[in-house]
């Protein structure tokens, strides 16, 4: 059974419809990449799966493990094993990383019906997981994303991630502002997190990313539609003839 | 002038109980200055630009019992910090039996006034009444008219006090509502150093009006953490003044809890060369609550630092103000002042007056002001939830969050940790009015 399954979906923010019927269904343990140009509806597609509440779905459906996905609360989706990672993560000014991730774990577990995570074990976990993105370790303690670094930002995203283990991660545009290095690290940290169990959607912009995560599927996004959908070859055309290509292609097919 | 009398009118019985206490002869004289300043100023109305955002309501024409004339004995566990020295004062009586001061160093005085000032300690005679603002302030007055005792203590000259010295105040003993007056002196010597924790706590619709005198000598340092965490009926209303000498040191920490009306007035003088004061505080508001602080740092010296951080967490119809003022004097050049004011609004009905003025007369100076008045940021929010903590949870965490910005600087652990707790379970009662869960 497919763990995401998006229907015909239209979403609109403040009347203007932005998602024109986005239809995508997404298998346990796969990769895709959901690419297009600025505007073309993406980063709306990343925040309507994770339930920011001024996206109004006006139409279609999502569908995760088997639930409606709309009838969940945002924090419901988290604890389903839904995982958004911010194209810009917010700092949280007198909360530290650690209590905030561990705050976030022990909701999951609960929900899960299963204890709380005991200090020694949480500890442990955390030193275990921060390698995976080689974040260092004064970052724990200070508050969540304060003074970071845009990378060390992106890094903390993925340290999340590896945390809290979900079924389907979004990474909404977390190459953006990467340096070379940042990047191998945040694509390293993804690759060693990737499981017949778990699936990604990337979202991105530019094809970079996807030489070091390589996707089973490659979707181009413009102006709210899903206007092909490919392998990583896609990605690797889109990069020589960027996306005007692929722009014209529907008005074209209009007016034949 | 008739006007005053009626206003005195409803305090009459209780004026006339403390007047027939016997007192040594320092705090009678203090109660005759204070009772005929009272006389002419009468209870303060919103006419009066300082008090326009002030309702007394509450305690015009009401009739307070006086407090008992010996002290009843209170479990007083729930506050007790560990390592303190403990001074008890219910309804403003000193309660020796559930005081725990302790074998002290030589020339140290920590006890009641009382005894301060039947011992003839020059102490008490020089600075009992000289901070306070007697004539001009109604409250001042009052607490003045009605001094019964209080807390003294003195710290002589170099001398280092490691155990921190805690003052309770129990008011509304025995759920009467009672009107006090606590009273407390603290003069700390040149080069001493010493902390104090100040709790005002109670469980009825009290009147408490307690007044404090802090003098300090050069190159002392003095930490000063107050705590009002009076009934959600009672009024307090306080006044607290204090001087400080050169190369001083003063840092409070004013945590405001409690209190269907909380009014503090705090005047601070920097009368020496690089005196320092850090004036910090959180005041909590909930249901129709008002907390209001008046606070007025003149830089009287040159080469003085300033530094105030108040924060306000506001919800229900709750009311706070804020009036912070700094002055300057001509002469107080290289004046470093800073004053910060930033309030959280968790409801639509909750109101906050923040007033800060700057009277500079001297040319060499940096200060600063701001203040905010803004609710939770919404993506903070969005960002916890989506990482699976709960709706609730998201804003109590970032909600105590920026109430720990103030916390954090309590300097004893054990009531640093304890106010964590009181502060959580406050929000946590504020987003769960209920109790659903």
């Amino acid at each position: 059974m497919a763990l995401l399954e998006l229907t015909n979906l239209h979403v609109s923010v403040d009347g203007n419809e932005i998602l024109k019927g986005i239809d995508l269904t997404v298998n346990p343990g796969e990769v895709h990449a959901i690419m297009g140009p600025n505007g073309s509806g993406k980063s709306t597609l990343a925040s309507v799966l994770a339930g920011r509440e001024e996206y109004e779905v006006t139409a279609g459906e999502i569908h995760y493990a088997g639930q409606d996905l709309l009838e969940l609360d945002a924090e419901i989706r988290a604890r389903e094993g839904l995982f958004l990672a911010f194209q810009y993560p917010v700092e949280i000014p007198g909360v530290s990383n650690t209590y905030f991730l561990r705050a976030a774990l022990n909701a999951i577990r609960s929900h899960r019906g299963e204890e709380e995570i005991d200090a020694m074990d949480f500890l442990a976990l955390v030193r275990e997981k921060v390698k995976v993105v080689k974040l260092d370790e004064s970052l724990l303690k200070r508050p969540v994303n304060e003074g970071f670094s845009g990378g060390e930002k992106k890094r903390n995203e993925i340290f999340h991630l590896a945390v809290l283990e979900p079924r389907l991660a979004i990474l909404d545009e977390t190459d953006s502002g990467l340096d070379i290095d940042a990047l191998k690290i945040v694509a390293d940290g993804v690759n060693s997190l990737r499981d017949p169990e778990r699936s990604f959607v990337l979202i991105t912009h530019y094809q970079r990313l996807l030489n070091y995560i390589v996707p089973d599927f490659v979707h181009v996004l413009i102006d709210g539609r899903i206007v092909r959908s490919g392998d990583r070859e896609l990605a690797l055309q889109l990069e020589d003839q960027g996306y005007e290509w692929l722009e014209v292609e529907p008005a074209q097919a209009a007016s034949a | 002038m008739t006007q005053a009398s009626t206003d005195t009118g409803a305090f009459a019985s209780a004026l006339d109980a403390v007047a027939g206490l016997p007192a040594p002869e320092l705090l009678q004289d203090l109660r005759t200055r204070g009772r005929e300043s009272f006389a002419t100023l009468g209870l303060p109305n919103r006419r009066q630009e300082d008090w326009r955002f002030t309702g007394l309501k509450g305690i015009e024409g009401e009739v307070f019992a006086s407090p008992a004339a010996v002290a009843p004995r209170i479990d007083v566990t729930p506050w007790r910090v560990s390592n303190a020295r403990l001074l008890v004062f219910v309804d403003g009586i000193f309660a020796p039996d559930i005081s725990e001061i302790g074998d002290l160093p030589d020339g140290v005085v920590v006890s009641n006034l009382v005894l301060g000032a039947t011992s003839g300690s020059e102490a008490v005679a020089q600075h009992l009444g000289s901070l306070a603002p007697l004539e001009e302030h109604p409250f001042a007055a009052l607490n003045s008219a009605l001094i019964a005792d209080g807390a003294f203590i003195h710290v002589p000259a170099g001398m280092e006090l490691d155990r921190p010295i805690q003052l309770v105040f129990i008011s509304g003993s025995g759920g009467r509502a009672t009107l006090s007056a606590p009273r407390i002196l603290i003069v700390a010597e040149n080069g001493s150093r010493a902390t104090v924790l100040e709790q005002h706590v109670g469980d009825s619709a009290s009147l408490s009006c307690p007044v404090s005198e802090i003098v300090i000598g050069e190159g002392a340092v003095l930490n000063h953490l107050i705590v009002q965490e009076e009934n959600l009926s009672a009024h307090h209303l306080a006044v607290r003044e204090m001087k400080l000498a050169a190369d001083s040191r003063y840092s409070a920490q004013s945590i405001s809890l409690g209190g269907a009306l909380a009014r503090t007035d705090i005047g601070v003088v920097l009368d020496g060369e690089r005196a320092e004061a850090s004036l910090d505080g959180l005041y909590l508001g909930d249901g129709s609550q008002q907390a209001n602080t008046h606070l007025t740092v003149r830089h009287a010296s040159p080469n003085c630092n300033s530094h105030q951080l108040y924060k306000g967490i506001l919800a229900g119809r709750a009311k706070a103000v804020f009036n912070g003022r700094i002055i300057v004097d001509q002469d107080a050049q290289k004046t470093d002042a800073k004053q910060s004011n930033r309030n959280l609004l968790l409801s639509d009905d909750a109101v906050v007056n923040s007033n800060p003025q700057l009277e500079i007369f001297a040319d060499d100076v940096r200060c600063t002001h701001g203040s905010t008045v803004g609710q939770l940021d919404e993506e903070a929010v969005f960002y916890l939830r989506s990482r699976g903590i709960g709706h609730d949870e998201a804003i109590q965490l970032l909600t105590l969050a920026f109430a720990g910005e103030i916390l954090e600087r309590v300097p004893v652990i054990e009531l640093r940790d304890r106010l964590e707790r009181v502060v959580a379970a406050r929000l946590a009662a504020i987003a769960d009015p209920e109790g659903k869960k």
